[in-house]
């Protein structure tokens, strides 16, 4: 097996995982009861599809520019998104109004 | 029934929608939202076009795409005006309506310009 | 019908269902959530067409900034009743409109169906004189060079804009600094994200408006960018919103125009007419005003977020 089919089986499979987490984060999303706890759904799983999608995109991309900004890209993301859902919890936590 | 004809359907739906809030929707804020969608309903028309004039080995026709970066950004600034109009009426009346109905008196006497 | 026709029909769909929930649903905090979400749907729609730049632009304006400004507004009129409203028209006159809309969409509908075959083009015009400019994306060719008087008026828009939303001051607030309308206390996880964003960002803004020149890019998406980390340093109370009468804030919005109309007239003595480039020059010149056009561009759009000169509760 050679390694561009490899590589390409990785892809399909990390995008496939991604998608199902993101999958499995909006059905949280959307059957959890209150906020905080489709906030806990919502991070976990997109972090871990978001993830698995840049995974499974690095071997698509040209190295070593591209692959670079791919990365970037998939750090900046996490740190939005820790620092809103910290942002969305502080005020939950502070008596925001809950829905 | 290809990429740009698709779009282009959704674009004249965009178009629709945008009109028809913008027309029955009383509230201002509403108003303004709608008219964005429809905005960016006509844009990704334009989008429509240009992509059509794929020639040359350009993916793309570039004159409308300009004209839709250029209609972006004027847009956002006349959405921009329109909502401190918005919040200047709210401040002094204490309600966004533009009827008669919701004057308030109290605010529309203070002596301010 | 292969996997692109059908990712475009689904992205199609997808686009539709969510301007109709912004419209249709009564929250306006969800519209306006659900307006920033049709911005970025509507990038991937336009990269779906293969036009970057636009959707560059799009993802900047449309999402972020306009985004900003709707969320914004949206949080100051909350405390308002909907029962303060006059109902919408009775049926007949949502009927009626409905059935205008209806038909507008249909003649839209046609008209993409019916457009002609093959597509005419100026896309041989547009490539034919690219090398003449020194540029590589034929985009921004037409932006600052083939219809570089339609940037320049836009440019002026937006200032004529920003002066009309200082024009809604009080008069004993004319000059003084814009509040966004009383922001709360940052929250500390806020004041990190702006501290670790704010060099990337204005790095990626610089970025996108160099790369321009031969990529998509340009002064459009860079100096949404820029500013989008300007709003995010003033949300973090990093830093104050400069007065609306300070000479310096002036000239950095207006500095795009100034540069703009100078190459122009300087146009009328160097080459053709107004707004031409002298040959071999044209690509230096370009860069100069791209320069000054994003600084402006990214002053103005953060102000226009900012909104009229009021009192701030500070001390």
């Amino acid at each position: 097996m050679s390694i561009a089919v490899a590589l390409n089986i990785l892809t399909i499979v990390a995008v496939s995982g991604g998608a199902f987490f993101f999958l499995a984060g909006t059905v949280g999303l959307l059957r959890f009861p209150d906020t905080l706890t489709r906030l806990h759904a919502l991070t976990k799983a997109d972090n871990v599809g978001l993830g698995l999608i840049m995974i499974g995109l690095l071997p698509r991309v040209a190295w070593p520019f591209d692959a670079l900004k791919l990365i970037v890209v998939w750090v900046l993301v996490l740190v939005a998104s820790a620092v809103s859902s910290q942002l969305i919890g502080r005020k939950l936590w502070r008596g925001g109004d809950g829905s | 029934m290809n990429v740009p004809t698709i779009l282009g359907i959704c674009a004249a739906g965009l178009i629709g929608l945008g009109l028809f809030s913008l027309i029955v929707e009383p509230q201002p804020l509403r108003k303004i939202l709608a008219f964005n969608v429809l905005g960016n309903g006509v844009f990704l028309f334009f989008g429509v076009v240009a992509r059509r004039g794929a020639a040359v080995g350009l993916f793309g026709d570039p004159i409308p795409q300009a004209l839709v970066i250029t209609g972006i950004v004027v847009g956002f600034s006349a959405t921009a005006l329109a909502v401190a109009l918005l919040l200047r009426l709210f401040d002094e009346t204490g309600s966004t309506s533009l009827g008669d109905d919701a004057q308030k008196e109290s605010k529309s006497e203070r002596a301010d310009s | 019908m292969t996997i692109g026709v059908g990712f475009s029909i689904a992205l199609g769909l997808l686009i539709l269902a969510v301007a109709v929930f912004t419209i249709g649903t009564r929250d306006s905090f969800a519209a306006v959530v659900a307006f920033v979400v049709y911005g970025l749907l509507l990038s991937l729609g336009w990269m779906n067409l293969y036009c970057p730049d636009v959707a560059l632009t799009e993802a900047a304006v449309g999402g972020g900034v306009t985004g900003a400004l709707l969320l914004n507004a949206c949080a100051r009129v909350r405390s308002e009743k909907t029962s303060d409203f006059k109902k919408s028209p009775r049926w007949i006159g949502r009927g009626m409109a409905g059935l205008l809309c209806l038909a507008l969409s249909s003649g839209l509908v046609a008209v993409v169906i019916l457009l002609p075959n093959p597509a005419p083009t100026l896309a041989p015009e547009a490539t034919r004189s690219l090398s003449a400019t020194g540029l590589g994306n034929p985009v921004t060719a037409v932006l600052m060079a083939y219809r570089a008087l339609d940037t320049m008026l836009e440019k002026v828009v937006l200032l004529l804009a920003l002066v009309g939303v200082w024009s809604l001051a009080s008069d004993r607030f004319w000059g003084g600094r814009a509040t966004f309308g009383h922001l709360p206390e940052p929250d500390r996880p806020l004041i990190f994200l702006t501290r670790v964003l704010a060099p990337v960002g204005i790095i990626a803004g610089i970025y996108l408006f160099w790369v321009g020149a031969d990529a998509p890019g340009g002064a459009f998406a860079g100096g949404a960018i820029l500013s989008a980390i300007w709003i995010l340093v003033f949300f973090a109370g990093l830093s104050v919103v400069p007065a609306v009468g300070s000479l310096g804030l002036r000239i950095v919005l207006s500095v795009g125009i100034i540069i703009f109309l100078a190459a122009g007239v300087a146009g009328i003595s160097m080459a053709a007419g107004f707004l031409a480039y002298p040959a071999g020059f044209a690509k230096p010149i370009i860069v100069v005003i791209e320069v000054a056009m994003t600084l402006s561009i990214g002053a103005t759009l953060g102000l226009l977020v900012a909104g009229p000169p009021g009192e701030s509760l500070k001390p």
